[in-house]
């Protein structure tokens, strides 16, 4: 490996590089503007939130976050008089709309269900994949080449396609609308990806270190979990951060398979109504925690996906 | 300590034979050498020894016991790497140790060890760095380190020299060498780098193509090559080789090539009219005035204490190694004779050694 050869591309101009910077940067803000207009609208109220032309800008409230959490009953005024003064913000700021308070909405439970199906299917996805991306690295497997291309299949159909069949093989084995059915389905879907990113990764950690340490006398599979595993941390973090993704979104199967107990989040999201259409600012609200996790859960990782994997160890 | 012996070993990947019926044995003890050219076969019998490979057809024995079949794990070999060095994900302490932890020592044993260990290398001081920021010469302490600290039955090295540049290098070969005498564990080491195996080996095996084609003590390889490829292959300069064409009754000690007469070691077998080579070694090359055989001298390289003088000869190219106050012009003719005793008849088409004077004192070797 020479170093005199990566500089023989021509460096580009200065102009060239401010050109370039620029359009990098107001495409990062044209894609950044939904979120942000999500983002404000759930600190909207619901009359700004739909008055035209938009408010950019407006009195902030905290009205999406509580509707997002609450179910509210309209009262009249009379039923409001003679109830005792309102004891914490949000039911002052409920009652100053002439609702009260009924209950808890769903939110919590549809997000949590979105926590578990989609850490529980990121975690068996990679799970999975490593054992298999090891195996199909290391071993001699028959038809190995056709084994890997059959599992990408899984990824080719669109979820359309096959949500009637799985419906009705999921209400036969009691798997509809239930939490492990969605983790399975999500896994399915998911384990192709992570084989083929994991594979590569493995391909890349040199066979000897496995070959030290069964010299050194550990078993295979200690010799996996010592040597390997630490070699793979960056390729396991990178393919869990795109299964956590694919889970977290998905929409089509979410919406006909789940309904009730396992549904996730997105599906519920568009569904919170409030009084004379939907509740733009609980909406918000809503979209906004729901991109939380991921973030969290990327920067969480993020060390993993800077470090170089097997730095230092060969000399090529 | 042990003794491995390899009888008949043979290993192909698909239609290609890496390695072609291969016999040889370490005694205990022994730093052995398997020498030879990229490709050759090295690293695939040396993996065939430490059960990393299995074997198509032959057997490994280890003090007598057949462990062709054996994990490696079961085998109590340690492996110093061509490429592999360490782990960049544990700290020089703990790449020396990790071969003591499955073995169920406590942690104050392996602590003693792994410090012995790192005395006896002269890397003590770097125990507790990361091993991605060491030098190259420090990298292959760790990495023998790791092969020292079990002490296992026996090492196999795999060109554990070949990335480091030639200062260091020698330095190491010594080290190396020096280390093999402290703990007298027997070693193969494999290397396409004839001095690295001529300074360190007690006996050395030259592989061609996965084929062993002489097995011996370094002296005895030099002085008495089996074939040409092993003439060629060992010295710097190379055995010169001069081509002749004559059939030779045994006990024969003469041959003509041209009009000059060449005394040779006395033949210990017959040879019909074939093509033939007669190797010289350049020091066995001398000047001498009244000799038939002659060449003109057409480039001298100074060496300091010794010269390489090229000499054109209508029988081919000569390099001879003369002291370097003989005075030699470019240009000038010259005649040579040759050390008789030390010379090597080749037959040219099989390219193997003519049995001669030269291998009496030694029994037949080799495989
Ligand atoms: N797993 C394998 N599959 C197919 N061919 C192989 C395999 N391993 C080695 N070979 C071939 O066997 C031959 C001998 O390889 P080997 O690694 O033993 O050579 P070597 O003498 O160690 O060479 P070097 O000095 O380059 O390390 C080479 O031609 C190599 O391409
Ligand atoms: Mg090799």
């Amino acid at each position: 490996m020479s170093s005199t050869t990566a500089h023989s591309v021509v460096e580009p101009g200065r102009y060239l590089r401010f050109f370039a910077g620029a359009v990098v940067v107001v495409y990062a803000l044209v894609t950044m503007i939904p979120l942000v207009w999500i983002f404000i609208t759930g600190f909207k109220t619901p009359q700004d939130s739909i008055s035209y032309p938009p408010k950019v800008i407006f009195e902030p409230s905290l009205e999406g976050y509580v509707n997002l959490f609450t179910t509210r009953t309209r009262q009249t005024p009379d039923y409001m008089a003679t109830l005792p003064p309102p004891e914490t913000w949000y039911d002052e700021l409920v009652r100053s709309r002439q609702m009260v308070i009924a209950g808890p909405s769903k939110f919590g439970e549809r997000f949590m269900n979105s926590i578990i199906i989609g850490f529980g299917s990121t975690f068996l996805s990679v799970f999975l994949g490593t054992l298999a991306a090891y195996a199909f690295s290391r071993f001699r497997i028959p038809l190995a080449d056709d084994l890997l291309f059959f599992i990408l299949s899984t990824r080719m159909m669109p979820p359309i396609a096959v949500a009637i069949p799985i419906f009705l093989m999921y209400r036969t084995v009691g798997l509809s609308d239930t939490h492990l059915g969605m983790i399975i389905l999500y896994t399915t879907v998911n384990v192709s990806l992570a084989v083929w990113l994991l594979k590569g990764f493995v391909d890349e950690i040199p066979r000897e270190y496995e070959e030290a340490a069964l010299i050194d006398g550990y078993t295979r599979f200690q010799a996996f979990v010592k040597v390997v595993l630490p070699q793979m941390a960056t390729g396991i973090a990178a393919t869990a951060i795109f299964c956590l993704i694919f889970a977290w979104n998905e929409y089509a199967f979410a919406l006909l398979l789940t309904s009730g107990t396992a549904q996730t989040a997105p599906p519920f999201i568009p569904t919170i109504i409030g009084e004379g259409g939907l509740d733009w600012p609980a909406i918000g609200a809503g979209v906004t925690l729901f991109l939380l996790p991921v973030l969290v859960f990327t920067i969480l990782l993020r060390k993993h996906l800077l470090r170089g994997i097997t730095f230092g160890a060969v000399r090529k | 300590m042990a003794e491995i012996r390899v009888d008949s070993l043979k290993k192909s990947f698909g239609d290609f034979t890496a390695v072609k019926d291969s016999n040889f044995t370490v005694e205990n003890g022994e730093f052995f050498v398997m020498l030879g050219p990229s490709g050759c076969g090295k690293t695939t019998t040396l993996r065939m020894i430490a059960g990393l490979e299995m074997p198509s057809s032959g057997k490994i024995l280890l003090d007598g016991d057949d462990v062709t079949f054996n994990r490696a794990s079961h085998r109590d070999i340690a492996f110093v790497f061509q490429l592999f060095a360490l782990y960049p994900h544990m700290n020089v302490r703990r790449n020396i140790g990790f071969p003591l932890i499955c073995q169920g020592i406590g942690r104050t044993e392996i602590r003693r060890r792994v410090e012995e260990t790192a005395r006896l290398l002269r890397i003590d001081h770097i125990l507790d760095k990361p091993v991605s920021g060491l030098a190259g010469g420090d990298r292959q302490r760790v990495a023998l380190g790791r092969a020292i600290v079990r002490r296992p039955k026996a090492f196999l090295m795999d060109e554990p020299l070949g990335t480091l540049d030639t200062e260091f290098r020698d330095l190491m070969v010594r080290e190396l060498r020096e280390l093999h005498n402290n703990i007298g564990a027997t070693t193969v080491y494999v290397t396409h780098d004839q001095i690295e195996a001529m300074a360190m080996a007690d006996k050395i095996a030259v592989m061609n193509h996965g084929v062993i084609e002489q097995f011996g003590p370094p002296q005895e390889i030099y002085d008495r090559p089996a074939t040409m490829y092993v003439a060629d292959f060992i010295g710097s300069p190379p055995m010169n080789f001069l081509a002749f064409r004559a059939s030779l009754p045994k006990g024969g000690s003469n041959i003509d090539i041209g009009n000059a007469s060449i005394e040779i070691p006395e033949l210990r077998e017959e040879v019909e009219e074939s093509d033939l080579m007669l190797g010289v070694r350049p020091e066995h090359i001398r000047l001498d005035d009244t000799s038939a055989f002659r060449g003109k001298v057409i480039g001298t390289e100074y060496l300091g204490t010794t010269q390489i003088v090229t000499i054109s000869t209508d029988h081919g190219q000569l390099k001879a190694r003369f002291a370097a106050d003989i005075p030699v012009r470019e240009g000038e003719t010259v005649g040579l004779s040759f050390a008789g005793e030390r010379l090597s008849v080749f037959d040219r088409g099989s390219g193997r050694a003519l049995h001669s004077a030269l291998h009496d004192t030694h029994a037949e070797t080799g495989g």
